[in-house]
């Protein structure tokens, strides 16, 4: 996995992530339209398929609302690196199959870096300046649920 | 057996074995909530190819986020919900009439000490106040409840508080909680169950429970937790039939940490933008002018609480530069309130008192705030934007104290106009 890197500060709430003004839109498209907007306008207009954000304690602190790890998802985001997640997001981000990696790395990356990410061997790279990083990889059923595309997926396997 | 936490007894419980801090389990849910976003619950459950849910009983919907629809988009997702329920024939669907969600579920005699429940918003930790375990989750992971009655948990270890002294009239819950996340920091509870013990919540209502319960989620708590005690007895009396249990910790069990706080001359807190841990004593922020204050909320909309801004509003009129919005948390909160009075005595003093729900608390309609408004709330959270414009700001206090800035206009505490 690897991608551009956009970094944020502590305490990114899921109010800034997907404000509350556009949850009555149960499409999660038009949702991404508007990820981080009150934080980062230029966020949901530039960002790229597979980018990755770097941030620091306490992302997605706030509301349950699974649109926050959606909107992120379907704004292209390929995963989000934080030193530290609000329970539910992590939950919900690794429910509906957005990595979450929970590491320190914002002396690592600048605005704009490549990041690479293996999340199976715990390895973070900074491809653009050289730097490495190595973390706790998640435990095996939680990366089978990501593998299978959230736990929709791996739930269904059940009723089949 | 070893001492246990509350958190590892109603995990072992859920779970069927002896649990420890750390463990990752499937537990057995008791009871599962969803509102509004039951919408995007079902559209998962669907993908999940299950051909009903697993306990009808089990399932408590309702709406309350945007009541009567404020949207026709909202208006949209009720009628799929309605539909489902219909379909699957659920017992517990109290469609948009009840109120909020964490004040209808414990008035409905759902919630008893010792269960497991979760629901799809994060103030889930609420019914904590009964001694229950129970926590916010997100939509995908209630279809799967749904389908299953399973859910993969990590067991939380446990911050204990140890509440000392005696409040000061008229220093009430929230300003507890907002003291504690002031001082926790808004992920110093993170993943932990909080446990309040101690003199001061003894001698605290259930009401005033909630607010602590309801609250420990903005310092990150997994669920806070208050014990039973008569007080709990008395208010399951009338509304359950069922028999129940208290499920009590261990005091001798191992926490994490223990924290002894004496509260003694606490003042009353406010909360100052745009964070809930930007807590400080009201005197230090007294005159920072306002233009609107909310009354109402999960957190601060009962009984209790409309009864604390009366007091203080009693008889006198708010300046016409503030509006001063009521929101009951529930139709038995309205009832009481408009059979004793305190309604009329609101509204004379100046209140606009709307029906029961969510209201303007996060921000989706009766009454949001323009670019450079300020708002004085009873609510649980003063991010960037959360009641209307980025630009606005949102403070956070008790009743009594939101009743006291609505009436001078500004930010004042409320032991100087009582
Ligand atoms: S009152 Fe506010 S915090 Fe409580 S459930 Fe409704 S929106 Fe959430």
């Amino acid at each position: 996995m690897k991608g551009k890197v956009w970094k944020y500060g502590d305490h990114v709430n899921t109010d800034v992530i997907i404000p509350g003004r556009y949850l009555d839109d149960y499409d999660v498209k038009n949702m991404a339209r508007h990820a981080m907007e009150d934080l980062d306008p230029r966020f949901a207009k530039d960002v790229a398929y597979g980018d990755i954000i770097v941030a620091g304690r306490n992302f997605g602190c706030g509301s349950s609302r699974e649109q926050a790890p959606l909107a992120l998802k379907h704004a292209g985001v390929g995963a989000v690196v934080a030193s530290s997640f609000a329970r539910i997001f992590y939950r919900n981000a690794i429910n509906i199959g957005l990595p979450v990696v929970e590491f320190n790395a914002a002396d690592m990356f600048e605005n704009g870096d490549v990041a690479l990410i293996n999340l199976e061997k715990g390895v973070l790279i900074n491809e653009t300046n050289g730097r490495t990083g190595k973390f706790v990889p998640l435990p095996d059923f939680l990366l089978e649920i990501l593998r299978e595309g959230g736990l929709v997926a791996h739930s269904a396997k059940r009723f089949r | 057996m070893a001492a246990m936490t509350f958190a590892q007894k109603v995990l072992s419980k859920a779970s069927g074995k002896e649990v420890h801090p750390g463990d990752v389990v499937s537990a057995n849910i008791d009871l599962a909530m969803s509102h509004e976003n039951a919408a995007l619950v079902l559209r998962s459950f669907k993908e999940i190819g299950a051909k009903e849910v697993w306990d009808p009983e089990k399932i408590v919907l309702l709406f309350d986020h945007r009541v009567p629809a404020n949207t026709t988009k909202a208006a949209e997702g009720h009628q799929s919900v309605r539909k489902f329920v219909r379909a699957e024939g659920l017992p517990n669907f109290y469609d948009l009439r009840e109120g909020i969600c964490h004040q209808v579920l414990p008035e409905k005699g759902h919630v008893l000490p010792g269960m497991l429940i979760v629901g799809t918003d994060s103030h889930t930790t609420t019914y904590g106040a009964l001694g229950a375990f129970s926590t916010g989750i997100g939509a995908t992971e209630m279809a799967a409840v749904w389908a299953t009655g399973e859910l993969w948990m990590k067991v939380p270890s446990t911050f204990r508080f140890n509440l000392t002294g005696k409040l000061e009239d008229p220093v009430a819950a929230k300003d507890v909680i907002l003291h504690l996340i002031g001082e926790m920091g808004a992920d110093g509870c993170d993943y932990r169950c909080a446990e309040f013990i101690g003199p001061v919540v003894d001698a605290m209502s259930v009401s005033g429970r909630m607010t602590m319960c309801n609250m420990s989620m903005e310092m990150g708590a997994k669920a806070g937790v208050t014990f039973p005690d008569e007080r709990t007895r008395d208010y399951l009396k009338g509304r359950t039939s069922r028999q129940w249990e208290p499920l009590l910790s261990d005091m001798d069990a191992e926490v994490e940490k223990e924290f002894d706080m004496d509260l003694t001359g606490l003042s009353p807190q406010v909360a100052y933008p745009h964070s809930v841990d930007n807590v400080k004593p009201v005197e230090e922020m007294a005159g920072v002018p306002v233009d609107q204050a909310v009354i109402g909320s999960c957190t601060n909309g009962r009984a209790e609480d409309l009864l604390a801004a009366e007091r203080i509003l009693h008889g006198r009129r708010i300046p016409d530069s503030v509006r001063l919005i009521v929101v009951p948390a529930s139709r038995e909160v309205y009832l009481w309130a408009a059979d004793s009075g305190t309604l009329s005595s609101l509204v004379r003093s100046g209140a606009i008192v709307t029906n029961p729900g969510c209201g303007p608390c996060l921000g989706a309609h009766q009454g949001l705030l323009a670019p450079g408004e300020r708002c004085i709330a009873t609510t649980n959270r003063n991010f960037r934007g959360r009641m209307g414009s980025p630009e606005s700001e949102v403070y956070l206090a008790s009743p009594a104290t939101v009743a006291a800035s609505a009436l001078k206009g500004q930010i004042a505490d409320p032991r100087e106009v009582l």
